[in-house]
Formats: structure tokens, C-alpha cells, sequence
């Protein structure tokens, strides 16, 4: 789950990561209030899960609360990269001697969080490590004993040469890394990490990531998720306990167990067609995951066929059946289905399907074939 | 012979009188699995199924009935923990089948058991089985047949669509293993293609790869450096979207690594036999046996 920039400043601050004050509105008079009690130039920044927010025209500098407020009324409601602004934050423009970048991610080769620090701050980091990776200084941080002060002081000797300031990066470092494993970050960045022309070290935008199997014990950050910068369709699908990603296809596709669910996708394609979604309804025997999951699929109008591909192991083939009998009883389908079981119950289920005047088959590739033509033939 | 789990294998169920637990502690005996032990606190002295000694704790049963291997079901939020109280009774191969650990736990479980030199497959995965000997975990048996062919994989449903497509063609297995799904697991492929290369009832392996991380580059690197059997291998995911998590949790392309097509092609540069669909893995086997 990706929170959102002020959501994670706050989370920063209340570690005692220094960063300017500041504050989000969701109105333009919001807006004015905060720049009147802030003073000078502010800088108004919106608040969507997207890159690129500046380019966009999401970021604006402000020199006056008036001016603020005319801003402001632009950047909220306006759209960036298809999600809607709803908050901005706004903060005051700060003066910058240096920019650099600071993060943590938990890296899967050594199966340890990563402190990772570049004296080239302010930019794309990916675009950093992919130039320029000898600017880029890493350490994999020993969970057991977790960054230790003369780790952190090495790597801010890579940013600094002030050792003033490099006590302070280091000690920020510090806090930081207490942070991801305080919210089950699986990442946590400052970028960039500016000075002030005072020589104060300071945190100017922070991003951070919360591994979703961390939310059942971080209560206080599950309810942080803001459901308006999601597709409704997925929202949906994961009140459901379904795992849904919508695409742009026209095969909807159904599936159980995350690898065949892709692979069900890449065989669409394979036999010319493009999945519109992918689907796992996990691996429970539930006739109503299917129900729901029939709902969400359905709802979506660019669907020109329905492909169900079920390989029973704990999943019972007759459950699902039992799901999509009861389903189109309810919502009469309005689109073609083709239908996959193999496996536990296989013949219970093909029994409960052709009572309901379903047929199905046994063969993943007939079942992508059919439904890939199915999908063309109606689109035509 | 076969990997990891045989004949001998005597299996400890931590969680064995829970929902999950016992369903598949059930199917693991039918299967013939020796279950040796149960453990769930605070039901010690009872026996499961009127057979099976549960415990209350993990260094109670080492010592009762000695079991080598443990299979872990319990839920999400209490699995890293029972790995940790599994390593330390000393138990030498742990399988967490277990879906949902926070991967900042699995950051502090891999040193504790890695100093202790013990293996860890998964979590996030299905399980072992060695056809007609042992099944830890939840891979169906009857899908599976004895045979010569070894298959690793990420995956559940999907290893089982090409272990199907195996025994449907007279392909039988020496093992299959279900390394998990998950960004930080405790076996990977290389472990796994070491085990397969060193067992003689091996002749050739499936590794069924998906989007995420660098694991199949790096099992394709030492394919071409230190295995003399062939290798056919499937890559899920070619249609995937970046940045999205694509169910499993490691599932993911960062950035502009990770994607399907980057490992097919380390996979083929190392001389792997590449499935371009499930269906193709016995005519690809066909061809390299």
C-alpha cells in the first residue's frame, strides 16, 4: 500500500526526522489559511499515488496567500495520470544548498533491508542507478543488530563533508530505518534530503511503502489507505478477498492461484488475444468468491468474453461450479463463457454445469482458444 | 532417492488442529506421509485422529518422536514464530506453507536459521512431494506419479497444470518443490537445481519461474555453469503489468527489472529449453532427454 506524501511526513516527523512544517487542505480556502499562517512563498504539491506530479502541473510555487488560493483552485479536482486531486499539501518554499537521496528498501538478493544514499538527490533514482550506479552507495543493514551509528556516519560521509552535517544525516538515517520496520515499510525514501543555506539538514519529500501483509497488525496504517486513488473495480475485489487487476483486454478472466492466473493471461495473448483482467480467487473452496468475482469482471463493459480456468487441488471444482450456477442465475450473463475444471471434483462440477445448461472442458488451451475467438466474434 | 523428503521422513504439523492444518495433515497421512507429531499450545496430550501426539510445544515433540522435518500452517501473523521455535528444537528442514508474512519478519528469520544450518522451503508455498514416497504440504498426490523428472517451482495451481501435463504424458517425478511466492524464501532455485543435479534418480528438471527479482537469472547462470542435466523452464507473467503485484507478493516488476521477457531470455542464453506455454513442456522434454 502506497501512502501518500503527506500521510508519510507525518510518520517522519512524529520520528523526529526534521522537515518544514506544513499542511494539507482539501480547498482552495484551506489552502490561503495555511499559506497566511506559514508566511512567505509556498509551494502546493497534490497528493496523488502518480509520478511525475510536477511535469503534470501538480506542483506549484506561490507567493502570496491570494496567489495560493487562484493556485490551489487549479491543482484540486484536476487529473493526473487518470486519478482525481482531492488534497494538496502545501509548504513552505524552502532554500536549498544541496539536494541528495536516502532510502530503504528491503532487497531480495542479500534478505535484508538496503540503505541506500546518492549525493544526487532531487531526481528519478531508478534513472540514477541506471546511468550513473557507482553515485549510488549501498549497505545491506543487518537486521539483527539494525544500523549501526558508524554505518550510518560512513554512508553520510558520501553526502557530506561538514561533519556537522553528517551527524545529522546520520542520526536521520537512524530514525529512518526505525520507521520502516515501526510501519512495515518494505520501502522508505527521503528524496531529496536538502540542506539549508543555515547548513540544517532537512527531509523535503518522503515516500513511503507499506507491505500489505503488515496491515492486520498496523491498524492505525491500514487506515490510511484512501480507497478514491484505487480503481473501484479493485477496491471491490479486495473487500471481497479477491485478488483483481483490471487491464485493458476484452478476455475477463477467472482463475485460481496467482501463477496459472498469469499464465491463463499470457496464453490469451499467445493465441491473439488480450486478458482484460487478472483474477485469483484464491485458493478456498467458496461459491461466493466466485459470485463476486463473476460481479466484478461483468462490470466491467470492455469484457467480450468470460474464461473460467480452474486446476482443483484445495480449490473444489463443484464449489466453483456451484458459484457460477448460482451466479448467472442472479446476473444473467450478457457476454459468452467458457469454462476450464480439472481436478478435485471435476465430475460433480461438469454434472452441476450441464444441468444448468453449461458446458466445459478439461483442456486449459481449448478453454484460452474458444474464448480468445469468442471475445474477437463479438467485437467484430 | 528423490530431494529433501523420502520414505524415512518423519513429519512434525505445527497448527495440526487448526482449519487448514488438519485437513492437510489428513490427506498428507492418506497419502503415506510418516506424521510423527503435532504441535498446537495448550493441546498437549491429546492425539489427533486418535493416532497422531500433539504437543504443546515444538521441543516436546523433537524429543518424543524425533521428527527431521516440520510443516508449518499456522496463521499469518504467528508463522515467522513458529519457524523460529522449529529452528530452535533443531529440526533440520522446515516447510512454511503459511500465505501473508510481513517480509520485514522474514528479514530476521533468514540469519536465525541460516547460522544454524538449517533449510527453510518457503514460505508462501505449496509444499514438497516425492511421488509414491512423502508429500509435505498441499500439492495433490493424485496428480503425481513416480518418475525421473524433477520440477521447482514459485507457483501452486501452476506447477500443478505441468505436473498434470507430466504424468498425463508418462513423465513421472522424482520430487516437486514449491519454493513460494514471496520476495524473501527460504529455498531458491539454485538450492533446489543443486539438490536435483546430486540425486540420481533425477534425469532432468522443470523450473516454472515467474515475474520479479533476479532469482531465474541467477539460477540460469549456474545452470550453464555447473549442471550437466537438461533444464526446461516456463516463465509466468509475460502479460503482466509493471509496479502492480501480481498476486503473489513477489510477483512484481520494479522499474524495469524483473520482467518475463529479461528472464526468458537469461533462461535460453543458458541454455534452458523455454516453454512458451504449459503445454510445451513435454514435447521440450522430449526433445532434450
Amino acid at each position: 500500500m502506497n501512502l501518500h506524501e503527506y500521510q508519510a511526513r507525518d510518520i517522519l516527523r512524529k520520528h523526529g526526522i526534521p522537515m518544514p512544517e506544513g499542511a494539507v487542505a482539501r480547498t482552495p480556502a484551506e489552502v490561503k489559511a495555511i499559506a497566511q499562517k506559514l508566511g512567505g512563498t509556498v509551494v502546493i504539491k497534490a497528493q496523488v499515488h502518480a509520478g511525475g506530479r510536477g511535469k503534470a502541473g501538480g506542483v506549484k510555487l506561490a507567493k502570496t496567500p491570494a496567489e495560493a488560493e487562484l493556485l490551489a483552485s487549479k491543482i484540486l479536482g484536476m487529473q493526473i495520470k487518470g486519478l482525481t486531486v482531492e488534497k494538496v499539501l502545501v509548504v513552505p518554499a524552502a532554500d536549498i544548498a544541496s539536494e541528495s537521496y536516502v532510502g530503504f528498501i528491503v532487497d531480495r538478493a542479500t534478505q535484508r533491508p538496503v540503505l541506500m544514499v546518492s549525493a544526487a538527490g532531487g531526481v528519478d533514482i531508478e534513472e540514477v542507478a541506471a546511468k550513473t550506479p557507482e553515485k549510488i552507495h549501498r549497505l545491506a543493514v543487518d537486521p539483527r543488530y539494525g544500523l549501526l551509528p558508524h554505518q550510518a556516519q560512513g554512508l553520510a560521509f558520501h553526502l557530506y563533508q561538514d561533519v556537522a552535517q553528517v551527524r545529522q544525516a546520520a542520526d536521520l538515517m537512524r530514525r529512518l530505518y526505525e520507521v520502516m520496520y515501526a510501519v512495515g515499510a518494505s520501502l522508505a525514501e527521503i528524496n531529496p534530503l536538502v540542506t539549508t543555506p543555515e547548513g540544517q539538514v532537512q527531509a523535503l519529500d518522503a515516500k513511503i511503502v507499506v507491505d500489505d501483509n503488515e496491515l492486520d497488525r498496523h491498524p492505525e496504517i491500514a487506515a490510511l489507505r484512501d480507497a478514491s486513488s484505487e480503481a473501484p473495480s479493485e477496491v471491490q475485489a479486495r473487500e471481497a478477498g479477491l485478488t483483481f487487476i483490471k487491464l485493458d483486454g476484452s478476455v475477463g478472466c477467472c482463475v485460481n492461484g496467482a501463477g496459472l492466473a498469469m499464465a491463463t493471461m499470457d496464453l490469451v495473448k499467445y493465441y491473439g488475444g488480450e486478458p482484460a483482467n487478472f483474477l485469483d480467487i484464491g485458493g478456498s473452496s467458496n461459491p461466493q468468491k466466485v459470485v463476486n468475482a463473476l460481479k466484478i469482471i461483468t462490470a466491467d463493459r470492455s469484457v467480450k468474453a468470460i474464461l473460467f480456468n480452474i486446476f482443483g487441488g484445495i480449490t473444489r471444482c463443484d464449489d466453483v461450479a456451484n458459484g457460477i450456477v448460482q451466479a448467472t442465475s442472479a446476473f444473467p450473463l450478457k457476454v459468452p463463457m467458457v469454462i476450464r475444471l480439472t481436478g478435485t471434483n471435476e465430475k460433480e462440477a461438469m454434472e452441476i454445469l450441464k444441468k444448468a445448461g453449461y458446458s466445459a472442458g478439461t483442456d486449459m488451451d481449448d478453454a484460452v482458444k474458444a474464448a480468445v475467438a469468442q471475445a474477437k466474434g463479438r467485437a467484430a | 532417492m528423490s530431494v529433501f523428503i523420502n520414505k524415512d521422513t518423519r513429519l512434525l504439523v505445527q497448527g495440526i488442529t487448526g482449519r487448514d492444518g488438519s485437513f492437510h495433515t489428513r490427506q498428507m497421512i492418506a497419502y503415506g506421509t510418516q506424521v510423527v507429531a503435532g504441535v498446537t499450545p495448550g493441546k498437549g496430550g491429546q492425539r489427533f485422529e486418535e493416532k497422531v501426539p500433539v504437543f504443546n510445544t515444538v521441543a516436546e515433540a523433537v524429543l518424543a518422536a524425533k521428527p527431521n522435518v516440520s510443516v508449518i500452517y499456522v496463521p499469518a501473523a504467528l508463522a515467522a514464530s513458529a519457524v523460529f521455535e522449529a529452528a530452535d528444537a533443531g529440526i533440520p528442514l522446515i516447510v512454511c506453507i503459511t500465505e501473508g508474512l510481513p517480509v520485514l519478519d522474514m528479514t530476521k528469520v533468514m540469519p536465525y536459521i541460516r547460522e544454524r544450518g538449517i533449510r527453510l522451503i518457503g514460505p508462501n508455498c505449496p509444499g514438497l512431494i516425492s511421488p509414491g514416497q512423502s508429500k509435505v504440504g498441499i500439492i495433490p498426490g493424485n496428480i503425481c506419479t513416480p518418475g525421473k523428472i524433477g520440477v521447482v517451482s514459485r507457483s501452486g495451481t501452476l506447477t500443478y497444470e505441468i505436473i498434470h501435463q507430466l504424468t498425463g504424458n508418462g513423465y513421472g517425478q522424482s520430487s516437486c518443490v514449491g519454493i513460494g511466492g514471496d520476495p524473501i524464501i527460504g529455498t531458491n532455485f539454485i538450492d533446489c537445481l543443486q539438490a536435483f543435479e546430486a540425486d540420481p534418480a533425477t534425469d532432468a528438471i522443470v523450473m516454472i519461474g515467474e515475474i520479479g527479482g533476479t532469482d531465474e537469472q541467477q539460477a540460469a547462470d549456474f545452470v550453464k555453469a555447473k549442471m550437466r542435466k537438461p533444464v526446461v523452464g516456463f516463465i509466468a507473467g509475460q502479460t503482466a503489468p509493471p509496479g502492480r503485484r501480481m498476486g503473489h507478493a513477489g510477483a512484481i516488476i520494479s522499474g524495469a527489472s524483473g520482467t518475463a521477457a529479461d528472464k526468458m531470455k537469461a533462461l535460453a542464453d543458458a541454455g534452458i529449453s523455454v516453454m512458451k506455454r504449459p503445454a510445451d513442456v513435454v514435447p521440450l522434454l522430449k526433445e532434450r532427454m
